[in-house]
């Protein structure tokens, strides 16, 4: 089970058919408090790349993109009742959503953890 | 990064900021901080409940002198500033011919001289147009001053272990002080909608005096980011966003901001216009707005009525953290503009529901 990020600093995590989505920790410290984050229904189909969900700091509204496309399974109802949730534990319990993948193979675009460690750094 | 931020000017705290770990953004031509660490909540909520500095120092700080500095400012604003007593201080703006605002900013009524603190956006403009259209007055920017901001209900008791004076003044009050060893222009003022001072300070004393009260318990360092959330919770103008050039202080219910004498007499530019509006009302009007749900609405928000029609537009949202809601304000047709007035948000493409209510959002907590 590897985890995977978008350049738009979203991970991606394979178990199974079904991957889930989040921002990745440097995303969460760059947007500050996040107060509030807006989910798609289940049933909602997105392509790679393409919006998925929105999440806002005190400050702005930013949109979540899908790493890889697929038919939205779950959302996280832990991170609506409690957005903070999102800044304590991006990369884990502050997930936004599962995703049945339509196309594994569209994983192998994205970064592993080394390659983006090292995206970091260009920043 | 490295190219704009060597053209951006900096403060006299600008090497403090970056000590405290403030991440800084351009503003306003400035390399300023928006927070710190902790974070917009922590700070925002910490200024409501002991004490916060800001630096705005960016801000344009001015002296007035002449004959009459006073009655010469009455032909550019409609405030009233020749019935100022010395060590009273009062908002107005600078108007054009349209009733547009210039700039939005406060004037100190000291012993020798009227001191003026203009936005940092606009100072450069300010400055010319006072200096075309103000005969007689000798105008002297103060670049070498810092100016401090220390806010909230804690603050009069950490000035006040420099100099007790300060317990003695009212809002509005402003003298020139010994702060321990330090020399300043003190005012009982801010932008948060909570008791605080704005102090002057000589550039060169600053960063001492800065650390100085940074160093008592009740005091944390506050960025823009939370300046901002704490003037919009506090339903404070914040000038290219409620105001502008379009906005006149009748729609931007100013209205307060002009004495009888002023509104009767006129004298400054725009004047008839500002009179017509007191009299037959204006077509749109500035109000509070708060969202139902969670969902933040930000600036440019297009505001709808029932019907779905377009009928105003949001000019500063965001989420209120004393509030703990989503809070905003914006223009809104006048038939709209009565507390309470269900109106929807077009955030995302998506209507959500919204009232008009009254500002501030918070209770205001001046010094009587």
């Amino acid at each position: 089970m590897t985890t995977r990020y978008s350049k738009d600093h979203e991970w991606i995590r394979l178990e199974g058919d079904v991957a889930t989505v989040g921002i990745s920790d440097y995303a969460q410290s760059q947007l500050g408090d996040v107060v509030f984050v807006d989910l798609p229904a289940k049933g909602k189909t997105v392509a790679a790349g393409a919006e998925v969900a929105v999440v806002e700091s005190v400050k702005a509204a930013s949109e979540v993109y899908a790493p890889a496309g697929g038919d939205v399974i779950e959302s996280n109802q832990a991170i609506v009742d409690d957005p903070s949730l999102v800044n304590r534990a991006a990369q884990t319990d502050g997930w936004f959503v599962k995703l049945k993948l339509s196309n594994k193979a569209e994983l192998d675009a994205l970064m592993d953890q080394a390659a983006y460690d090292a995206y970091l750094k260009t920043l | 990064m490295g190219d704009t931020t060597e053209t951006l000017k900096v403060t006299p705290l600008h090497a403090l900021h970056k000590e405290l770990g403030a991440r800084m953004v351009p503003f306003a031509g400035y390399d300023m901080p928006v927070q710190y660490p902790t974070g917009i909540l922590t700070e925002h909520k910490h200024t409501r409940a002991a004490a916060g500095l800001f630096d705005v120092s960016h801000m344009g700080q001015v002296r007035m002198t002449g004959a009459d500095p006073a009655k010469a400012l009455e032909t550019l604003v409609p405030g009233d500033l020749q019935s100022l007593d010395v060590g009273k201080m009062r908002y107005t703006v600078f108007t054009n011919d349209q009733a547009g605002i210039l700039d939005d900013f406060m004037v100190n009524k000291r012993d020798r001289d009227l001191f003026v603190i203009f936005n940092a956006g606009c100072k450069d403009a300010d400055l010319a147009h006072a200096r075309a259209h103000l005969k007689g007055v000798e105008i002297e920017y103060l670049d070498s001053h810092a100016l401090l901001a220390l806010q909230g209900p804690a603050a009069v008791a950490v000035l006040a272990r420099l100099n007790s004076v300060v317990q003695a003044m009212s809002f509005g009050m402003g003298a020139t002080l010994a702060l321990g060893k330090y020399e300043a222009f003190v005012t009982r003022s801010g932008y948060t909608g909570e008791d605080g001072f704005e102090i002057s300070v000589p550039g060169d004393q600053a960063e001492e005096f800065a650390r100085w009260l940074l160093s008592q318990p009740e005091v944390k360092p506050i960025g823009l980011g939370a300046r901002d959330s704490l003037r919009l919770e506090a339903g404070l103008c914040l000038y290219g966003h409620e105001l502008d050039l379009t906005t006149t202080p009748i729609e931007a219910n100013l209205n307060w901001t002009i004495s009888k004498r002023r509104r009767e007499d006129g004298g400054f530019p725009g004047a008839a216009i500002v009179q017509k509006q007191l009299a037959e009302g204006t077509t749109r009007k500035l109000v509070g707005i708060q969202p139902e749900g969670r969902a933040p609405a930000r600036e440019g928000t297009e505001v709808l009525n029932d019907k779905g029609e377009k009928i105003g537009v949001i000019t500063s949202g965001g989420f209120g953290p004393s509030v703990d809601a989503p809070v905003a304000m914006g223009y809104v047709a006048p038939q709209y503009a009565k507390a309470d007035t269900p109106l929807s948000l077009m955030v995302r493409g998506k209507a959500l529901p919204a009232k008009t209510c009254k500002l501030p959002f918070i209770t205001k907590r001046y010094a009587k």
